[in-house]
């Protein structure tokens, strides 16, 4: 086994992680800015509580794709190009969902607004889903040949672990949501968030579980059951802490939830980043799909100075931003007229 | 129609577009942060207004910009798979340390900038746009590495028929991306200065229209003020000092522009003597510029092609830097391509079914002979134009004609258009090349990809078109939606950023009616 190889699959896979606990809650909040969310007001707290920090959670997932390009082009290209279809209404979701955050407020007029919010809703649930089942697929696998190509049509990708893997997601990001709420807003919505917590909590977790315990016993690997535990156990430690309305404990719980869970993933599919359904000898392995020793070698000197400096200044800024957000935090909207 | 040619016409598209919102962004956001210092240094009313102002115009615009960013970096290995695996070793980490040391900043301290309004300490705020402009320009210089690259392979080694990297720095200071770092860079403050010329002209403009400004018997202009509607006198001092820092930007950036093309004209006769040769659509040996070519260039056929206009030496004066070395057009270049990287492609099943085709080494002469002039037109119009403006507003306003106001409002596209035109020219000229081949006798053999090779082999023509035609669609409809945004905004004027402006009138002298926000609510300072 080799050593860089292995760290640049620990440094993807945590990208991914931070990605989903970062962007896991604006994605939620973006779902529930329909229906959870009642008038005008309710959604633009809702907005707020995510304007400021979105665009840097969504630089996560940049980084986990091009860290995944220069440590391991092969996984990049084989898994990119197989999940072409899926990952165009990936891209046309975040694309929608970025603009309607910016543009949204800027016109004040219903149609406008309404506009904004459904692209807001659907693209973090597009988003999210897609994710999700590109995250699954490749600790499952795709039917790949030889080359790495996808044997198939353009549909050739979709089972059962893509739509575990979608939902996992979603259904994560709307719980993670509703204990971001709890936790950043104020008034009516954090009681309806706290209640969105406790009741859908145990539920939404499942299918995350589920695609965990399938990669566990397929792995075989005893420290997975100990990670899988682990995860169990912050999901009931969320749980607990939302009813006794303790809002950053459950936000926490979940935290712990989500980092035992995909560093379960992760580590019972390891050496494999993607198996063939075809062949495993067409399996791309950590040590197959990786770039040299000495791109990682550099890379690894960079990532050893500039992660830790995004973490610090990342959450800097969550530091300034730290108030809760209420009805009573939002100013009337402007409409921008013609001098 | 191929997978090849609808995902080259995708990546064409989509790469064309991001990078309307790309040297906006880059220009914009440097052009704030200096107002924003300007306002901290001197506290003066203006500069606050410039930068919210700009700010806001360049915050519509930036938003697009990253939203189409991301389609780039997965495009690679959705479309381009094998040029991925190919690649990848070398091409990857200029992407990777882009995200990492420079798009992070760029995201995390624009929305420090945005909400941190008020909240912030003075210093901070102004240092999160300067964190968030350079990284975007830190940003452009990791991918411009990685493009320069494809134009230029340095830092690697042949082993097992993939490049390898074997010295970071030889690719972060490959000789191509010094050059064409400045000249984009210069290229987008191009852009930004003939924004910020159009839009203040339009305002100086209306403010004549609207009887506020009049100009008295020595020309000069006697400003007037309508505070109702945000247009008291600071309103003008915003405007004239936007128009001649854009003049001035422009003027500055030609220059720039000019000089650094200069040297990566050099290079490019060097390292791509085919695109140079294509740009000029010369057949023969020669030393003169072709201001004119009739036939039909569409053909890609030599002896269709006759150069009507020609400057002679000028040529030779951009290859060399004299007037008299003879630079070798396409029929004494092409049986050396042929000769080098065969006349057919090979029979590898990478290149599907164009494996044993035969290679046309000449670019799409059409597009690399109009892709060049027309970027040097669209450049020196922009900064003909900036000079003469410049001279027109000496007496602190413009004329009332509303031609002249369509006109600088117009020009406004020029450096767009300078841009595009460069890049389709750069791009496509490299072609049939995906990476173009190193040609430096002391550089590394063999390390050259043709496009054709390049493209996902699973990936269905019927995938791509669907993608292509998604994309189009959406990317269509969003530019629409900006465009009318940002006319709004300028209709709107200073206060469409600063709506306080027009409230001027009512009394602040913190009373606590009903409807009036707590200091304690006030947790926002711009709210979405």
């Amino acid at each position: 086994m080799e050593t860089l190889p292995t760290l640049w699959f620990i440094i993807i896979a945590f990208f991914w992680t931070g990605y989903l606990f970062l962007e896991g809650f604006d994605l939620g909040v973006g779902m529930l800015m329909r229906g959870f969310a009642r008038n005008n007001t309710e959604r633009r707290v809702l907005l707020n509580t995510v304007g400021p920090v979105w665009d840097g959670n969504e630089v996560w997932l940049v980084t986990a794709g091009a860290a995944t390009f220069a440590a391991f082009p092969h996984w990049y290209a084989s898994l990119f190009s197989a999940l072409y279809l899926p990952l165009v209404f990936v891209l046309l979701a975040l694309i929608f969902r970025a603009v309607a955050f910016e543009y949204r407020g800027k016109m004040d007029s219903d149609r406008w607004r309404n506009a904004w919010d459904w692209a807001i809703v659907l693209g973090s649930l597009v988003a999210a889903f897609g994710v999700g089942a590109m995250l699954a697929l490749t600790t499952t696998g795709l039917p790949l040949n030889e080359n790495g190509d996808r044997v198939g049509g353009p549909f050739a990708w979709f089972n059962g672990y893509a739509v575990l893997g979608g939902l996992a997601v979603v259904f994560f990001c709307i719980v993670h949501a509703a204990a971001f709420l709890a936790l950043k807003t104020d008034g009516d919505i954090r009681t309806r968030a706290r209640k969105l917590l406790l009741r859908w909590l145990p539920v939404a977790l499942l299918p995350l579980a589920l695609w965990a315990v399938a990669v566990v016993v397929a792995g075989g690997k005893s420290v997975t059951y100990v990670t899988l535990l682990l995860a169990v156990l912050g999901a009931a430690f969320a749980w607990m802490m939302a009813r006794r309305e303790r809002d950053g404990w459950s936000f926490g719980g979940l935290g712990v939830f989500l980092l035992a869970g995909t560093a379960t993933i992760f580590t019972a599919v390891f050496p494999n980043v993607l198996p063939s359904t075809i062949d495993s000898a067409y399996n791309l392995t950590v040590t197959s799909a990786s770039s040299s020793e000495y791109t990682l070698g550099v890379m690894s000197v960079i990532a050893a100075f500039g992660i830790p400096a995004v973490l610090v200044y990342q959450g800097y800024t969550y530091w300034v931003f730290r108030k809760r957000v209420s009805a009573s935090s939002i100013p009337a909207a402007h409409a921008v007229v013609p001098q | 129609m191929e997978a090849l040619e609808i995902a080259r016409w995708q990546f064409g598209v989509t790469t064309v577009y991001h990078f309307l919102m790309v040297p906006l962004t880059i220009g914009l956001g440097l052009t704030v942060a200096v107002m924003q210092t300007a306002w901290y240094r001197t506290g003066k009313d203006q500069y606050l207004r410039m930068t919210k102002f700009w700010g806001k115009l360049f915050l519509i615009n930036f938003i697009m910009g990253v939203a189409t960013g991301l389609v780039q970096e997965f495009q690679f290995g959705m479309a381009w798979s094998e040029y991925s695996r190919f690649v990848g070793d070398v091409f990857g980490a200029p992407l990777a340390l882009e995200s990492l040391l420079a798009f992070f900043v760029e995201s995390i301290f624009l929305g420090l900038w945005i909400f941190g309004w008020g909240r912030l300490p003075k210093a901070i705020h102004l240092l999160s746009i300067w964190a968030a402009s350079l990284a975007t320009m830190g940003s452009a210089y990791f991918i411009l590495a990685a493009n320069s690259w494809m134009q230029h392979p340095v830092g690697v080694e042949m082993i097992d028929g993939r490049p390898v990297m074997v010295d970071i720095w030889a690719v972060l200071t490959n000789n191509t991306l010094l050059v064409a770092y400045p000249h984009t860079l210069f290229g987008a403050f191009s852009v930004a200065g003939g924004f910020l010329l159009g839009i203040s002209w339009y305002h100086l403009w209306k403010r004549r229209r609207d009887g506020i400004d009049t100009v008295g018997p020595d020309g000069k202009v006697i400003v007037g003020s309508r505070p109702a509607i945000g247009r008291d006198a600071a309103d003008h001092r915003v405007w004239l000092r936007s128009l001649r820092i854009g003049a001035v930007v422009a003027m500055v950036s030609f220059g720039g522009v000019a000089l650094t093309g200069d040297l990566q004209s050099k290079l490019m006769f060097e390292q791509q003597p085919m695109k140079m040769a294509a740009a000029e659509a010369a057949c023969h040996d020669g030393t003169g510029f072709s201001i004119l070519s009739v036939g039909d260039l569409g053909s890609n056929d030599c002896d269709d092609l006759v150069a009507v206009v020609e400057l002679p030496g000028l040529l030779s004066f951009l290859a060399n830097g004299d007037f008299t070395t003879e630079i070798r057009g396409i029929n004494s270049l092409l049986p050396e391509y042929q000769e080098k990287f065969g006349t057919h492609l090979p029979d590898n099943p990478i290149y599907g079914e164009r494996a044993g085709t035969e290679i046309d080494y000449v670019p799409v002469m059409e597009v690399t002979y109009w892709g060049f002039r027309m970027m040097i037109t669209f450049g020196m119009l922009a900064a003909g134009a900036a000079l003469v403006a410049l001279w027109i507003v000496r007496n602190g306003t413009v004329p009332q004609s509303k031609w002249l106001m369509r006109l600088a409002v117009f020009g406004i596209l020029a450096p767009f258009g300078a841009n595009s035109a460069g890049w389709i020219f750069t791009e496509m000229g490299r072609q049939p090349f995906v990476v173009a081949p190193n040609p430096d006798p002391n550089g590394i053999d063999n390390v050259f990809m043709f496009t054709a090779a390049a493209v996902s082999p699973g990936v269905s023509l019927a995938e791509l078109v669907f993608s292509l035609a998604a994309f189009a669609l959406v990317y269509g409809v969003l530019l629409v939606v900006e465009v009318k945004l940002l006319f709004a905004y300028c209709r709107g004027g200073v206060p469409s950023a600063m709506p306080e402006l027009l409230h001027e009138d009512k009394d602040d002298d913190g009373d606590e009616g009903p409807g009036k926000r707590k200091d304690d609510d006030d947790v926002l300072a711009f709210a979405y």
